[in-house]
């Protein structure tokens, strides 16, 4: 691996070939250059990238949380080569075994070890030669400001001092050492900023301390700066217990003590008190950067494993090019410091230089994935002084993506009330009991459920509030009287409903404050946030940068339901709502599919108008979308439930455990489900859903057969058909949410990190072809960035990133953007009367259909669809006609006459055919009129009562007015100003209440 | 009480504070349920309708009674009411003795007529008097064997403006009172709706007085039940419906409207935002669906509108 990047950029061998393999789909696995008798494979190559570049700049990242790519421990980067830091004199002077370096240092060898520079800074320090029993500190380690003692670990003891990175460590089969575990120092490099910064909650790399270590100075510290946070940050810290114990034995070493990664304690605690004065970062200038040529080689490299999705998470890779673009070299002031580190003062200043010149070059390259981004993002990307000096091209593009750019991460129109599920007389009433005591026992159980529900409203935020012990008796008694009445499966209906009425929407009432944070950074922008800096400190919250791999978590209301299924612990209701579940998820994956969105495919070459059509369409199947990734995450957080163990098992009670699984059926047959919707074309439905599901596996679950050739499959899958670049029958967005959710899934915990990059999961599976014949989902644009988002919260890291970095600049903290709980919310625009009137005609509506049996809206929407559509059709076969030959007509007899103007002859017949045009909606107006009371009395019931058919017409005829007019005043009469204005009131009307239609059904 | 629906002055409040509220309560304390005590309580307080303030008084007194009920109903205090009873009753065959009786030890006359009349149906016979004989006995003095015990019994019975079968009649019929003046108000708005009866009919397990088939908004709160009390709300009263009924109709229905018609304390209602909504009277502020404007306006007419 380190051979040929060495060859690479000692340009011994052509990028061009190198390139070529990489976007070489999967079949050319190895690259073999018979001049310097290498043979690489592909597998063992990205990994190898990925982690030299971290490694090349972990110096450099001392913001932020860390992001480890998830790669299986492969050779070490060659350490000789330091593009990032090293003079080019220090590059030649490292041995070539480098590699085997970085895995060598351990035991007997540390305890040797006193006061050692691992310089903070460079990158030499990074590994520690022993061969020579020389602690070196290699090249350029730049100036260390800090000494690290290392005190001989004692043996079988974890080290939870470590609040630098957590090493992408694991053990290397193949490599020279391959006896020995892997082991990676990880500097830790203690700025002066680090311990201000909120701690990295990165799960796959969340800093941790014992109390009662060296550390102790720091801890407190931080504890005091993190506020409120102490109790996630706990949790995170075992999330991180674990997945290290997990990474731990997944190494598989017979000697416990070789697991831990012995990162030096830090007892050098001056910069404690150095925390409060202002830092000096250094300015990147593009004049500065060294090795632009090497740097421009490995962004080649490294672009091109992204834009051939080699990587196991784009986002994740995205995320670490930003931090090196805001990455940080502090100066120090520190005498002894100082002189430490004097002769090499340059490099760490360097260092940024060629980061941020990478980071840069990377986005350039990526620009239509960053293109994608929202627009407070983007907006902060092009105000990022960094991107304007290093590359005022990629500015001026992401000026003009800005105003392209459709997702202001703003929140859905929510309805802001809660409603019940209501009682149905089909289904809840006394003769769908099999006995008195049973209905009366489920009319006690329905008050208890949201008795329950609302005592959680009230009190599970505050402190000191524990779920089972208010609640989980009520729920348990509840539970055990069920069960003596059989009431199981109408609880269970309720449940459900109850769930996704409270949760479908794009998370409700999760993080609150994260809305009103985007749009105060949209308003003020880079600069206006400096100023926001000492507000910051009075009212503030911390608000942390978690980066783009979060845990899969149960946001808002969510929280509820899993907290209360696991506190009744009912096996019977479990399985009731298992067989739900399964049933409506294999339901929501057909059904759409049937309904509308395939029929577009049919039906839009003839029909034009179905412009708005589209909207709907979107809208549709975003809500199909979202409902079932929730159910799909229920079921998995159900079926995975008595697996679950909160530490990885030994490797012989995994395999008894898979011996023993292996028998029994799955509660779904996913590689079925996913075979058949690849071949189907609807990938764009089933994947985002089928990974909420395995996000939930247990430990064990992925070594199934089962769910093996699924994760095989999908991986499979997102190298050959979700490459972003090509253009093939799938969009861009489509294929970028799918990246990204899988990205997601693969960088969670209890997915074996072996995955991505051997053979052993992809061999079991296969991609099949797509049935040409289909024309699915997938080849409809059915994402926007809107729903990209709601899928995928973490794509807010990136803002906040930005939005640190610059509130960072100028301010002294650590360089994290708190929240800030604005008092003046008002600031956007206080709801007119007539808006909150538009508003409340809305919730009347949908307040009309919750107590009506569900068959009587979807007619309802039905007919407004029809009549709609029917309503264009119309008005195109006679007016518009009419009046397109009425036009032609002037226009020939305008031209004919003498001193004719064109452009005025053409302005005046715009504006006669656009009054006429205006003639066009009130005619649809009576059409949909007329025609929607018609159907509706035909098809609602005979005995529904005067009232309710009454409002079921209206409501018919407002939505197909809606329809047809949106459509006609788009399409016919927007030449005039008037008919402009019109338009867009009429359209504005109309996203308003799709929203609303989207969120509520 | 009867002839006090609907009569209040339009000026008088019926949404107490929570500290008017507990003013007219101290001064309850002092009171006895009788006439002339109402008459002193509404003079006290002027500017309260007399429905609100005898409401208030009677939940109050009830609740006394509740509290001190126990020290009467005691067999051997029991015997001794008795035996003075017949020794009183005897010496003075027409004066209301066991009136005064109550009066004296601080019962609820209607109340220590039942004990009375139980004591003295267990000495006729010896066993337990059942509960429905006792009943109608109360309703009917004349059905009582004893002709002076029957007129002491009517005495007690009319004299009771708390308890009683008569207060209990009145009460039941102030509360259909209301229910029936509440679909007028609704029928007059042209609200269509189901009623309690309709809806057991159809199976419902819990039935509020009012659904409406197609919701209205009352002060921007949407409404999908309404529930009609002929009483004054307090903490307690409130509280007991809220559990045993207002959150049973959410359940099922979602939001809704109670109409305590005698008032109640305003802080009680702060559940609006969850969707209940408490009101001292029909509400003005309805807003329903108008779709029958909507249709008439042609897009040309909304289109000026919004310019």
């Amino acid at each position: 691996m380190a051979a040929l990047l060495e060859s690479l950029l000692s340009h011994k061998v052509d990028i061009i070939k190198v390139v070529d393999w990489l976007k070489s789909a999967g079949d050319e696995d190895k690259l073999s250059i018979s001049e310097l008798g290498l043979t690489v494979h592909k597998e063992e190559f990205v990994p190898f990238l990925l982690n030299f570049l971290r490694e090349q700049s972990s110096q450099a990242l001392t913001h932020g949380p860390a992001t480890p790519a998830k790669t299986p421990s492969r050779p070490r980067p060659a350490a000789q080569t330091h593009v990032f830091s090293e003079k080019r004199g220090c590059k030649s002077a490292s041995g070539g075994n480098g590699t085997r370096a970085a895995s060598r240092r351990r035991g007997g060898r540390k305890k040797s070890g006193g006061n050692m520079s691992l310089g903070g800074r460079g990158r030499g320090g990074h590994y520690i030669d022993e061969t020579g029993g020389r602690r070196s500190v290699r090249g350029g380690e730049g100036y260390g400001r800090i000494i690290e003692q290392v005190s001989p670990p004692s043996v079988g003891q974890l080290n939870f001092n470590n609040l630098e990175e957590f090493p992408p460590v694991g053990s290397s089969p193949i490599s020279p050492a391959a006896s020995k575990p892997t082991r990676r120092i990880n500097p830790t490099p203690v700025s002066a900023e680090r311990p201000r910064s909120k701690p990295k909650t990165c799960f796959t790399s969340t800093p941790f301390s014992k109390p009662s270590s060296p550390l102790s100075g720091v801890v407190p510290l931080e504890g005091s700066m993190t506020g409120g946070s102490s109790l996630s940050l706990q949790e995170e810290r075992e999330l991180l217990k674990k997945e290290k114990t997990k990474r731990a034995q997944q190494v598989g070493s017979p000697q416990p003590s070789s697991l831990e990664p012995c990162t030096p304690t830090k007892t050098v605690l001056k910069t404690g008190s150095k925390v409060t004065p202002e830092q000096q970062t250094t300015c990147p200038e593009p004049s500065k950067v060294t090795f632009s040529l090497e740097l421009d080689l490995l962004v080649e490299l490294y672009s091109t494993c992204i834009s051939e999705n080699l990587v196991p998470n784009i986002f994740l890779e995205l995320f670490f090019v930003m931090q090196l673009l805001t990455s940080r070299s502090p100066h120090t002031h520190d005498d002894e410091q100082e002189s430490l580190c004097a002769a090499h003062s340059h490099s760490g200043v360097q260092l940024v230089h060629n980061c941020v010149y990478f980071a840069v070059k990377v986005l350039e390259n990526q620009f239509q994935l960053v293109a994608h981004l929202d627009k407070c993002t983007l907006r902060l990307l092009a105000e990022n002084e960094r991107v304007a000096s290093f590359s005022p091209h990629l500015r001026d593009l992401l000026t003009q993506a800005q105003d392209k750019s459709t997702a202001k991460v703003t929140e859905l129109y929510l309805s802001t009330f809660i409603h019940s599920v209501p009682f149905q007389p089909d289904t809840d009433n006394r003769s769908n009991f099999s006995s008195d005591k049973a209905f009366h026992i489920f009319k006690k159980q329905r008050d208890i459920f949201y008795e329950v529900l609302r005592e959680w409203e009230d009190f599970h935020k505050e402190p000191g509030w524990n779920f089972d012990t208010a609640l989980g008796n009520r729920i348990r008694g509840m539970m055990s009287q069920m069960t003596s009445a059989g009431n199981h499966s109408h609880f269970a209906r309720l449940f459900l409903k109850q769930l996704i009425q409270m949760c479908k929407g794009p998370r409700v009432n999760s993080t609150s404050g994260d809305a009103p944070d985007a749009d105060l950074l949209g308003m003020l922008g880079a600069e206006g946030l400096g100023r926001l800096k000492r507000l910051e400190e009075r009212l503030i919250q911390p608000h942390g940068v978690v980066g783009p791999c979060s845990p899969p978590s149960f946001p808002g209301y969510q929280e509820f339901f899993r907290d209360f299924l696991q506190a009744a612990s009912c096996c019977q209701l479990n399985q009731h709502l298992q067989d739900s579940l399964c049933q409506q998820l294999l339901q929501l994956d057909e059904v759409s599919i049937l309904s509308p969105p395939a029929s577009i495919c049919e039906r839009d070459k003839e029909e034009e108008e179905e412009d708005g059509d589209m909207e709907q369409q979107k809208q549709r199947f975003s809500s199909v979308l979202l409902l079932a990734r929730l159910l799909a995450k229920f079921l998995g957080f159900i079926s995975f439930l008595p697996y679950q163990t909160s530490e990885k098992p030994s490797r012989e009670i995994q395999d008894t455990a898979i011996a023993l699984r292996s028998k029994s059926v799955p509660v779904l047959d996913v590689c079925a489900v996913l075979r058949n919707s690849i071949r189907r074309r609807h990938t764009i439905l089933t994947v985002p859903w089928l990974v909420e599901f395995l996000s939930m596996l247990d430990f064990i679950g992925p070594r199934l057969l089962c769910y093996r050739t699924t994760l095989g499959t999908l991986l499979l899958f997102a190298c050959r058909k979700l490459v972003l670049d090509r253009c093939e029958e799938m969009c861009y967005l489509n294929k970028l949410l799918m990246v990204s959710v899988l990205g997601w899934l693969f960088q969670i915990p209890v997915i074996p990190e072996d995955i991505f990059f051997t053979s052993e999961f992809t061999e079991v599976a296969k991609v099949e072809e797509s049935d040409i014949n289909v024309a699915g989902l997938d080849c409809i644009p059915l994402v926007d960035q809107q729903l990209l988002y709601t899928c995928c919260p973490f794509l807010g890291e990136f803002r906040k990133l930005l939005a640190a970095f610059v509130s960072g600049s100028t301010a002294k903290s650590g360089g994290i953007i708190r929240k800030i709980t604005p008092t003046s919310a008002e600031l956007k625009d206080t709801p007119a009367a007539h808006r909150s009137q538009q508003k409340l005609q809305v919730d009347l509506e949908q307040a009309f259909f919750h107590n009506q049996p569900p068959s009587l809206r979807r007619t309802v929407e039905f007919v407004a669809e029809r009549v709609g559509s029917n309503a264009v059709k119309h008005m195109k076969a006679t007016l518009v006609n009419e009046l397109v030959g009425r036009g032609e007509k002037m226009l020939r007899d305008g031209l004919g006459s003498p001193n004719s103007n064109p452009s005025k002859l053409n302005d005046s017949i715009c504006a006669q055919l656009c009054d006429a045009g205006l003639e066009a909606l009130a005619r649809a107006t009576r059409f949909c009129c007329e025609k929607s009371p018609e159907a509706i009395r035909i098809l609602l019931p005979h005995e529904t009562s005067p009232t309710v058919l009454a409002t079921s017409e209206n409501i018919t005829k407002r939505l197909a007015t809606e329809k047809a007019c949106s459509w006609l005043s788009a399409n016919i009469t927007d030449c005039s100003e008037n008919c402009q204005h019109l338009s867009q009131t009429l359209f504005c009307n109309k996203a308003d209440r799709a929203n609303i239609i989207c969120t509520v059904s | 009480m009867l002839h006090t629906i609907d009569m209040k002055p339009t000026n008088t409040l019926m949404r107490l504070s929570r500290a008017e509220y507990k003013e007219i309560v101290r001064w309850t304390e002092k009171l006895r349920p009788t006439r002339r005590c109402m008459k002193i309580l509404k003079d006290k307080f002027p500017s309260h309708s007399q429905s609100t303030l005898l409401s208030i008084f009677s939940l109050e007194y009830q609740k006394w009674i509740k509290r001190t009920f126990s020290r009467h109903h005691v067999p051997d205090v029991i015997e001794s009411y008795y035996q003075r009873y017949l020794s009183e009753a005897k010496a003075q065959p027409t004066a209301p003795v066991l009136l005064e009786l109550a009066n004296e030890v601080d019962l609820s006359p209607a109340l220590m007529a039942r004990i009375i009349l139980d004591r003295f149906l267990q000495g006729q016979d010896g066993g337990m008097p059942s509960k429905s004989v006792l009943n109608s006995m109360l309703k009917e003095p004349s059905l009582i064997p004893d002709q002076i015990l029957a007129s002491n019994v009517y005495q007690c019975t009319i004299n009771d403006c708390c308890y009683g079968p008569l207060v209990d009649c009145i009460k039941h019929a102030i509360g259909h009172e209301h229910e029936v003046l509440l679909r007028e108000k609704l029928k007059e708005k042209n609200l269509s709706f189901l009623d309690e009866n309709h809806l057991r009919t159809m199976g419902y397990d819990k039935t509020p007085d009012i659904i409406l088939e197609v919701p209205v908004a009352v002060e921007g709160h949407i409404v999908h039940w309404i529930e009609s009390k002929a009483s004054f709300g307090d903490d307690q009263s409130h509280q007991t419906y809220l559990n045993e009924q207002f959150w049973s109709y959410w359940n099922r229905f979602g939001p809704g409207l109670v109409i305590y018609w005698y008032g109640f304390i305003g802080e009680l209602d702060c559940q609006r935002d969850r969707g209940i909504l408490l009101k001292d009277c029909f509400p003005t502020d309805i807003v329903t669906l108008c779709h029958a404007t909507q249709q008439d306006r042609s897009p040309e007419s909304q289109n000026k509108d919004k310019e």
